[in-house]
């Protein structure tokens, strides 16, 4: 079993980080796991975004081209991205950044005003971490142990406000439903 | 076996180096290798090591040739136009018979080219590096556990024979993360260095390091011993990996990165019942070419896949000495082929 993963938005929504996260859940369930990050100067101000695989076996290419899971945090990566989708994938989008829907219908589009979630419970900047819950409800890659033990790894004990913090957003996530 | 740490390419390089004792590193930043040089301001100074920040590239492989020759393990690291400015100090290494490590994360070229990944320095690489009659030990590292555990292979061979070892990899390498094992293997019983400026402490005779010969008969002399231990390097340290060629109809030779995705093209030929399989050079100097020369044998045919115009397939084609055809896959410039581009010269190759 394999998932691709591709993350996109604008530098610092925190979708590198994001991918990390999923990639350290990965690895403390014993799979195989790889992350690349786009390094290009598109990073300041512009998209960035990672390549996430997590496999049972060992990963060959670690560049996402056709991504089982894909997280549009902005406009401009659903424009790029949102086509390359494997037929049956899954497609993330932030609803209250992005207006446009996909037209497919081979694949399941989950839209999450994010960014607005965020702001509206006093976490602003964890939109990714909104998503992580959103995309791991939908997806069921990782149980809750899992993700509270990647969340461990990820955040500093001396940063213990921030870790709560980011466990309440991956759950406002996890129980959004769209409506 | 110790939990495993996930951590980008470039981190893994900077840990391996620590880790196989090198207190001394002399870099100037470019991207896409920039996280050696943070890794090691940041690490350098607790260990009672020294980081610098040269003023140039150059300036940085001189250090490295005086560290080296105080008999201190050192090391410097850059990318492709950065690398080309050091190939005077690497030509005056191998002069010198210093042992280095010299760390090259490509990037597109020629001239400042791009920032994205390439492996068009593979003739710089291989077939010298600077001026004059020398070698390197080259090792190209194809995910992030190679690149912390050839990192630390670098520096023991440097030792072991004397030369500078370079690790060849590229932006993908460098930048991406993967579960990393950070054990290092057991230490090599390597020569003592009694040839080290460490002072005479009015003990012995003056140790001298140079690499000027007036007399040509000298400087012949030394060079041909120089090339006899590069026949042992050859004899001993050539590696390689070989996935599916047992049976392989068709074999690709690719390395680094590009080996990955040469594995997907792989499966999804061997999903079409096309016989594939892949020989990864992990020494680019010394050349796999016994290794490769065996599989002319029973292949029918081969294709060089490089991130460049076509560099390598001309130490393929001398290996298997044109007996076989070699389809050539190449992307430049930071180009990265996918694997149906690989697929289909497997298919081609087979047709």
């Amino acid at each position: 079993m394999t998932t691709q993963i591709l993350w996109a938005g604008f530098g610092g929504q925190g979708a590198l980080f994001a991918g990390q996260f999923l990639a350290n859940a990965g690895l403390i369930r014993g799979q195989q796991v790889s992350w690349l990050p786009s390094y290009g100067p598109e990073m300041r101000g512009g998209t960035a975004n990672c390549s996430v695989i997590l496999s049972d076996d060992a990963i060959g290419s670690p560049i996402v081209l056709q991504p089982d899971v894909l997280v549009c945090m902005n406009l401009p990566s659903f424009l790029r991205f949102g086509a390359c989708v494997r037929p049956g994938g899954k497609l993330f989008v932030d609803s209250s950044l992005v207006e446009e829907r996909s037209s497919r219908a081979d694949i399941a589009a989950y839209y999450i005003p994010a960014a607005q979630l965020a702001s509206d419970e006093g976490m602003a900047g964890l939109a990714n971490m909104i998503f992580v819950g959103k995309v791991i409800a939908a997806t069921g890659l990782f149980d809750e142990e899992t993700v509270t033990a990647a969340m461990h790894k990820a955040i500093h004990a001396r940063k213990q406000h921030l870790l709560e913090m980011n466990l309440r957003a991956v759950e406002l996530g996890r129980n959004y439903r769209e409506g | 076996m110790a939990e495993k740490v996930l951590m980008k390419g470039n981190e893994a390089v900077a840990e391996a180096a620590i880790q196989a004792g090198c207190l001394h590193y002399f870099g100037y930043p470019i991207t896409p290798q920039t996280e050696i040089a943070a890794y090691m301001a940041k690490r350098m100074p607790k260990i009672n090591g020294s980081f610098l920040q040269a003023e140039s590239e150059i300036a940085a492989i001189n250090m490295v040739l005086g560290a080296a020759a105080a008999g201190r393990r050192a090391m410097t690291s850059s990318s492709s136009p950065g690398v080309a400015l050091k190939s005077e100090g690497l030509s005056y290494l191998a002069g010198c018979d210093l042992p280095a490590v010299v760390v090259n994360i490509q990037r597109g070229g020629p001239g400042l080219g791009g920032i994205q990944p390439s492996q068009a320095d593979y003739f710089h690489a291989t077939k010298g590096g600077g001026h004059g009659d020398f070698h390197m030990i080259v090792l190209a590292p194809s995910g992030v556990q190679e690149m912390f555990d050839l990192t630390g292979l670098a520096f023991d061979l440097a030792d072991q024979y004397r030369v500078t070892s370079m690790l060849l990899s590229d932006g993908i390498l460098g930048q991406m993360m993967e579960p990393v094992d950070l054990a290092a293997p057991p230490p090599r019983e390597l020569p003592p260095k009694s040839w080290a400026l460490t002072g005479t402490k009015g003990q012995r005779k003056p140790n001298i390091v140079n690499s000027l010969y007036m007399n040509p008969e000298d400087l012949e002399r030394l060079v041909m011993e120089r090339y006899e231990r590069y026949a042992q390097i050859a004899a001993a340290e050539t590696r390689w990996e070989e996935f599916l060629t047992e049976d392989a109809d068709v074999v690709v030779v690719a390395y680094g990165a590009l080996a990955r995705v040469a594995k997907n093209a792989i499966a999804a030929a061997r999903a079409q019942g096309i016989r594939a399989g892949l020989l990864r050079p992990i020494t680019l100097w010394p050349f796999p070419k016994a290794a490769l020369q065996a599989l002319a044998g029973r292949a029918k045919a081969f294709v060089a896949a490089e991130l460049s115009m076509g560099q390598m397939v001309e130490d393929i084609e001398l290996a298997v000495r044109c007996a076989r055809p070699v389809l050539r896959c190449n992307r430049t410039g930071g180009m990265v082929p996918t694997p149906e581009e690989v697929l289909q010269k497997l298919e081609e190759a087979t047709a």
